[in-house]
């Protein structure tokens, strides 16, 4: 077994009319033994973006403290907050540097990124483990369940769904893809960014 | 530790092959990176040089990315296709793009596209094949058009028509059938059409949209997703549920407006 | 050694399978069944063909759907075939789907130990009249359901199956429950959907796709005969009726 399985774990990405969602599992395992259903995986970075990090465990933590040194490295020299598409390539570069020895973590990148004319456009993104980005338009996926993610999001996806919609189609993904994965599951948690607010909601699904 | 400096070396940090050869002698895979499972291509006419690319992204048998970028930006007159680790092509361009603009703030001069090439070569031989970059780098200088291939340990061709990527033999039967010497712009760029179309249809690492790159000596034109040949039809039928159907536990608001009621208390400030 | 033969044993190996990609899947209805599959066959990143049937018509009431290793799947189609027409001459009948279903069983686990590299689905109407799927693995360990998808895409498609078919994850309105069987249309329009989202995403699965409808005795078509490209199979229009409907997918 890859070590990307050892701990288990999803993630998805989706966007919206205005509006982007991003959601992962709640399952922390060490193989197929579950160990705890409260390991949350995506975290917030900025107020209008959250990165997911699904992968090794011991790396989802390394790695959102070194991210969160990064970005508070780059507030206090930059004097403002880091956009969503600066740090996708702060990710990037991150993972890229160990090429040769990676973290074992395929991060999903969700938030509202400022546009020129003063407003906020939706923004996803996904790197692989080493650092290549992919900029989707619909949605990215990663974890042990990114197979099923693609199929159910590649059927339930459309384009300019209203932020409540939105909820629905991400979470409606997420459970049917975990539920048919033996590493991830245990609940699920999904953010759903607007431009003025964020909602977090923890979902009911099947515990087994 | 990282907390007393901001800066870190240049180059790749090593810090974790200790951990993941470890891991790996126990017998533990190494997982695989995104790799584009691409067809490339360059072809020279008569005024320059034509690239080509397709725009999957592959994981295994899954498609990771279905339109990305394989045709990178060296400079403003030259350009390089990349085939193999994704993030290894990407990265590599980059890097080389970015010593290729100070080489010519340097020495004031265009910078020439056999530059570009021996740079690349020089790194991938560096790093003997573990950097897994299979290039196409084309572009038009002083010397004339330059079309190179480059292979992931380090060597290079010089030809007139290339091919790289998992959809080479497919590519390279249509130029074998259809190349000549002092083509017109719009007979190569049919070519490379023709060429990258065939690695989209018959190869299954190759698949959605035709990019195309058009360098002549006084412009470069981009041509992203100069075909498309593979939009997806329209569904049968829409998903959108009916709101409320998924169940939640607990739901918490985080309001990022910032409301502000200024109320006003006592008497104006005297100011006579 | 010097006459050419050697001083240590050699092992020689022949692996004798290969995958040859592609995707099944079969729905239940009431009163009718679906069975479809798409039409590439491949082998690492090559086409070997852009139309390679994966589902056939086995009586006018079962349609069987096999994944995996092509040859392995073509072979045993044709002993299955076999079979069911050598029951026909001996009880002047064709073979009832609950029947079929062990048949295959027995047929599959005969060969335990060099195994049809294949995954069977079989579709049609049992004897009571209701649609039936039933689904096996390579050494004939099998199931009845309501829905199964099969193939190189399986991931892909199951969970979307789950959502859609079995309303998995889904709450009802208050004071209504979700219905026990989908229209047909319905059904047809959840399969195509299905294969055109599995070409999107996975590289073995595209060009074609052949959806077998199995209707049961004196129900009505449901509108079948509207849909474009649809053509009837079955020789008795009195009986169970077994349609085809051909699609295009993408080639890419």
């Amino acid at each position: 077994m890859s070590i990307m399985q050892y701990n288990g774990g999803s993630v998805i990405a989706m966007v919206g009319k205005d509006c982007v969602a991003i959601a992962s599992d709640l399952r922390l395992g060490v193989q197929s033994l579950s160990i705890t259903s409260d390991f949350e995986k995506v975290f917030p970075v900025t107020d209008r973006l959250f990165i997911g990090l699904p992968g090794l465990a011991t790396d989802v933590t390394t790695l959102r403290e070194q991210f969160r040194y990064r970005v508070n490295m780059y507030t206090i020299k930059e004097e403002r907050e880091i956009e969503p598409q600066t740090f996708a390539q702060l990710v990037s570069s991150t993972l890229y540097e160990r090429r040769f020895g990676p973290y074992f973590i395929e991060p999903v990148i969700a938030g509202m990124q400022k546009t020129p004319a003063g407003g906020y456009a939706p923004f996803i993104a996904a790197t692989d483990l080493i650092g290549c980005l992919n900029f989707a338009k619909d949605f990215v996926v990663a974890g042990t369940a990114s197979e099923k993610l693609f199929g159910v999001a590649e059927g339930l996806w459309e384009p300019d769904m209203e932020a409540e919609d939105l909820f629905e189609t991400i979470s409606q993904t997420l459970l049917n893809a975990v539920d048919r994965d033996a590493f991830s599951g245990w609940g699920a948690v999904v953010h759903l960014i607007t431009k003025d607010q964020v909602i977090t909601r923890k979902l009911k699904g099947r515990m087994d | 530790m990282a907390s007393a400096s901001v800066y870190r070396g240049a180059g790749f940090d090593f810090s974790n092959t200790v951990r993941n050869s470890f891991l790996e002698q126990r017998g533990v895979p190494l997982p695989k990176a995104t790799s584009t499972g691409t067809t490339i291509v360059g072809c020279l006419f008569k005024d320059g040089i034509v690239l080509g690319a397709d725009t999957r992204a592959t994981e295994g048998p899954i498609v990771a990315d279905k339109n990305c970028e394989k045709i990178h930006f060296i400079s403003d007159n030259i350009r390089c296709c990349g085939a193999g680790t994704a993030a290894d092509t990407e990265f590599t361009t980059a890097l080389i793009a970015s010593n290729m603009e100070m080489h010519a703030l340097s020495t004031g001069r265009k910078p020439r596209v056999v530059t570009a090439m021996t740079m690349l070569k020089q790194m991938l031989y560096r790093y003997q094949g573990h950097i897994g970059a299979a290039l196409v780098l084309g572009g038009v200088d002083a010397t004339g058009p330059q079309l190179f291939t480059i292979h992931p340990h380090g060597s290079t061709d010089k030809l007139p028509y290339v091919t790289m990527g998992s959809g080479s033999l497919a590519a390279m039967a249509v130029f074998e059938a259809g190349w000549k010497p002092d083509m017109e712009r719009q007979e190569a760029l049919d070519l490379v059409t023709a060429a990258i179309s065939a690695g989209i249809f018959n190869d299954l690492g190759s698949g959605s949209n035709v990019d195309a790159c058009v360098i002549t000596a006084d412009r470069t034109e981009m041509l992203r997703n100069f075909v498309k040949p593979n939009e997806r039809v329209e569904k049968e039928r829409r998903y959108v549920f009916r709101r409320g159907t998924t169940a939640y536990k607990s739901e918490q608001i985080r309001s990022l407006v910032v409301e502000e009621t200024v109320t006003r208390t006592g008497e104006a400030m005297d100011t006579s | 050694m010097p006459d050419g033969s050697f001083s240590h044993p050699q092992e020689r190996q022949f692996n004798p399978y290969t995958e040859n990609g592609g995707t099944i899947l079969a729905i239940a209805g009431a009163d009718f069944s679906v069975v479809a599959g798409d039409t590439r066959q491949s082998e690492g990143y090559s086409i070997q063909t852009r139309y390679a049937p994966k589902v056939f018509r086995l009586t006018d009431r079962a349609v069987l759907a096999v994944n995996g290793f092509a040859a392995d799947g073509n072979m045993f189609v044709k002993k299955v075939k076999q079979r069911l027409e050598w029951y026909r001459h001996a009880h002047a009948k064709d073979m009832p789907l609950r029947a079929i279903a062990r048949l295959i069983q027995t047929m599959l686990y005969a060969q335990r130990f060099f195994p049809y590299y294949v995954y069977n689905i079989l579709g049609g109407i049992e004897e009571d009249g209701t649609g039936a799927v039933y689904s096996f693995d390579p050494v004939g360990s099998y199931e009845r359901e309501a829905c199964r998808a099969a193939g190189a895409a399986q991931a892909l498609v199951q969970p979307f199956l789950d959502n859609q078919i079995y309303f998995k994850n889904q709450q009802a309105p208050v004071g209504s429950s979700h219905p026990v069987h989908l229209p047909l249309q319905d059904v047809l329009s959840i399969v195509i959907d299905s294969f055109t989202s599995a070409t999107e995403r996975h590289i073995e699965v595209g060009d074609g796709l052949e959806i077998y409808v199995i209707v049961a005795k004196g129900r009505s078509p449901q509108g079948l005969e509207s849909i474009r490209n649809v053509q009837e199979l079955s020789t008795n229009p009195e009986g169970d009726r077994v349609f085809v409907i051909r699609r295009e997918l993408k080639k890419d």
